[in-house]
């Protein structure tokens, strides 16, 4: 019984990092209609941002604060100068874009900072909560991927410009007609990604420690929780990235060996693909044609 | 006179052509050899994910300059051609060939990581090529019945773990062991390595759990490890993975007797990543000297390397381990080189390499040679126990053979 809690909060802590980068992918879907291959990446490229401020002995919630800011320019750069050119371009080609961004960054980030192994100090005391199931480091991520997940909440249902820009990702030429700057909804969508995702490799850099490869395994278990819990949702996204952080070391445990941790998220993304493809909490996307 | 003079040309002609007829039969020199200049091909990570370790390639280049400037090995200046292949094995191949095959290379001397030289493993022993001392402690490099070109040089990963084995078997003889380690060759070879050390009682191992790199924690096989009840955990990880493992322990209140693979020692990254007081009592192995433990910062061997170090512009690398592993590595292919004399074919490097005898280097721990013979090519085979103390690594014992007495 011991083993099954500890396998359950422990994945729950895992979980927790997956649905806060999949709270990005979501993001950046509903903004933009796309899916950022990249925001793994980008996301570690600005905590390296934070973790030089925080080595320039800037606090840590400045630093944070600095870097959020940092994000937001750079991702909206970013879709200025990269994205936009391919706007109109097929699906496939924006992809392409973003797996290319993908790798510039993870190089870049090598070639600036070395592929060395850095601490990364974090927020939260390090106790042990609960007897010993969780840290309070866990349950610190834990809490502000669900402010995080309440923030976005609220900005697509109750503000403007929330409204205006499931809109102008969701059918364009409408938003256009309403008077909606959809150009401008893109670029804001995709600078806002950049936040999210740098609040996300913030908080998980003190437990996968900072290198260039930090994002490379958790985007794929955050796709599958961002599949899972159906990629228009922020709820469901982070209700996917616990059910795949559960799941996973659940099967690993007791149903297959460890090895095969990775496999089981590779085949939940097909089961949902294939079975329910707008995911748990999804709503079909259906278009005039 | 005329006819003294022909008589003596003549017969000096004569002498020379017997002179050099001699010289060639005796078969002096292989390809990338001559009077004048030894040919060495190498391949390093100068960039690329594994590129922290292109400092070895630095490091072997400043010392045969050093040597060179010396007056060379037996006369013979060392042409050392170092290129970077990245740490894609594809990219190995290509510029190993073109090392042979253009540059006609004597030899391929201290290329880094295991899947680099395992791309060019099949093609320099097919060619009869050398390829000494690569800068990975894989097994299969001490393979000479059936590689008979390649030589180790590093103490395998299944040599530390022999040491270990022998450790828990004299002063832990009732451990329940649980072994982390990672899904591939490396990982396997240390796991290996434990198993068979153990001998006959190898099922002292109740519980073994690999991870994938690709894995974002290894939280949930430390959960699972500690479950099987064991009191001995070997973790066999690299660096992130080895910290995030002693976190963990510490923080399920897991209390087992650690021991670290030597490949993620470092104090700065893993002990550093995992809180140094969560790492207090962690075993691992050593065979060099540490730059940064003051015991040896007053020694005379210490104080060589140090100006070695400054003089060749590498002050920025004095705390990196892996520069003093290399002024080992490349002090180990002079000395072979050395060796051979004035036959420096790709025979006798090999001939001379499977010939160590008790070799010391001044940054080897006191205590620890190398040897080699014809069907023994894994040079060091004795490493000492340390144990972390919440800030540095203390040795502790004696210097420990992995097998024998």
């Amino acid at each position: 019984m011991h083993l099954f809690l500890q396998q359950v909060f422990s994945g729950l802590a895992s979980g927790a990092i997956y649905a806060s980068l999949a709270l990005a992918l979501v993001m950046i879907y509903r903004a933009t209609d796309l899916v950022n291959f990249a925001q793994g990446e980008m996301a570690m490229f600005s905590t390296y941002i934070a973790w030089m401020l925080v080595n320039a002995a800037v606090p840590f919630w400045a630093a944070f604060a600095l870097t959020l800011v940092i994000s937001f320019i750079g991702g909206m750069i970013i879709e200025r100068v990269v994205i936009r050119p391919v706007e109109n371009a097929p699906v496939l080609a924006a992809v392409v874009v973003t797996i290319g961004l993908l790798l510039i960054f993870n190089a870049l980030a090598g070639w600036l900072f070395t592929y060395t192994l850095q601490e990364f100090p974090s927020p939260f005391p390090d106790r042990p909560l609960f007897g010993a199931l969780l840290t309070s480091r866990d349950l610190g991520v834990i809490a502000v991927t669900l402010v995080m997940l309440a923030l976005l909440f609220v900005f697509f249902r109750f503000t403007t410009i929330g409204l205006a820009m499931r809109a102008a990702a969701q059918n364009p030429a409408s938003a256009r007609l309403c008077g909606i700057r959809v150009g401008r909804m893109l670029t804001i969508g995709w600078g806002l990604a950049a936040a999210i995702g740098a609040t996300a490799g913030i908080m998980v850099a003190p437990i996968l420690f900072l290198d260039p490869n930090m994002m490379g395994g958790v985007l794929l278990y955050a796709f599958t929780g961002a599949l899972l819990g159906g990629i228009t949702s922020p709820v469901g996204a982070v209700i996917g990235g616990l059910i795949v952080g559960v799941t996973e070391n659940l099967v690993g445990t007791y149903l297959i060996a460890s090895q095969l941790k990775l496999t089981v998220a590779l085949i939940l993304i097909v089961i949902v693909l294939v079975f329910r493809p707008n995911g748990l909490f999804g709503t079909a996307i259906v278009r005039r044609v | 006179m005329t006819v003294k003079h022909t008589m003596l040309a003549g017969l000096s002609a004569v002498g020379l052509i017997v002179a050099g007829g001699l010289a060639y039969a005796a078969g002096q020199y292989g390809p990338g050899a001559t009077d004048t200049e030894i040919k060495i091909g190498n391949t390093m990570p100068y960039s690329g994910p594994a590129s922290s370790y292109g400092i070895i390639g630095k490091v072997d280049a400043a010392y045969f300059a050093m040597i060179n400037a010396q007056g060379g090995i037996n006369g013979r200046k060392v042409n050392f051609i170092s290129r970077d292949d990245s740490y894609s094995p594809p990219k190995t191949v290509e510029l190993v060939r073109q090392m042979v095959e253009q540059d006609k290379v004597l030899l391929i001397f201290n290329s880094l990581g295991t899947p680099p030289n395992m791309a060019i493993h099949g093609y320099l022993n097919d060619n009869k090529v050398p390829q000494l001392f690569p800068a990975t402690g894989a097994d299969q490099w001490n393979d000479p019945k059936h590689f008979p070109w390649t030589m180790l040089w590093l103490p395998s990963y299944s040599t530390e773990s022999h040491i270990y084995a022998r450790y828990i078997l004299k002063n832990l003889p009732n451990a329940k062991i649980a072994v982390l380690y990672q899904n591939d060759d490396y990982g396997k070879d240390y796991l290996n390595g434990l198993r068979d050390g153990l001998g006959a009682k190898a099922n002292m191992i109740v519980a073994t759990q690999s991870y994938e790199t690709s894995d974002p924690t290894v939280d949930s096989q430390i959960v699972a490890l500690q479950a099987s009840g064991a009191d001995v955990l070997l973790i066999a990880a690299i660096p992130k993975f080895a910290a995030q493992a002693i976190r963990k322990v510490y923080d399920i209140g897991w209390k087992p007797t650690e021991f670290l693979n030597s490949v993620a020692n470092g104090v700065g990254t893993t002990m550093k990543g995992a809180g140094l007081e969560k790492g207090v009592g962690v075993i691992s192995a050593a065979f060099f000297k540490d730059p940064t433990d003051p015991q040896w910062q007053n020694t005379p061997e210490y104080k060589e390397w140090l100006a070695f170090m400054n003089k060749s512009g590498l002050s920025a690398n004095v705390t990196d381990n892996q520069s003093v592993v290399a002024y080992s590595f490349v002090q180990t292919m002079v000395a072979v080189l050395k060796a051979c004399g004035n036959d420096l074919t790709r025979e006798n490097v090999m001939k001379q390499a499977a010939s160590l005898h008790q070799l010391k280097l001044p940054m080897l721990l006191p205590g620890i040679t190398l040897s080699t013979s014809a069907d023994d090519f894994n040079p060091i085979k004795q490493m000492q126990l340390e144990k972390f103390d919440g800030k540095t690594w203390n040795l502790f014992g004696e210097v420990v053979s992995a097998s024998g007495s």
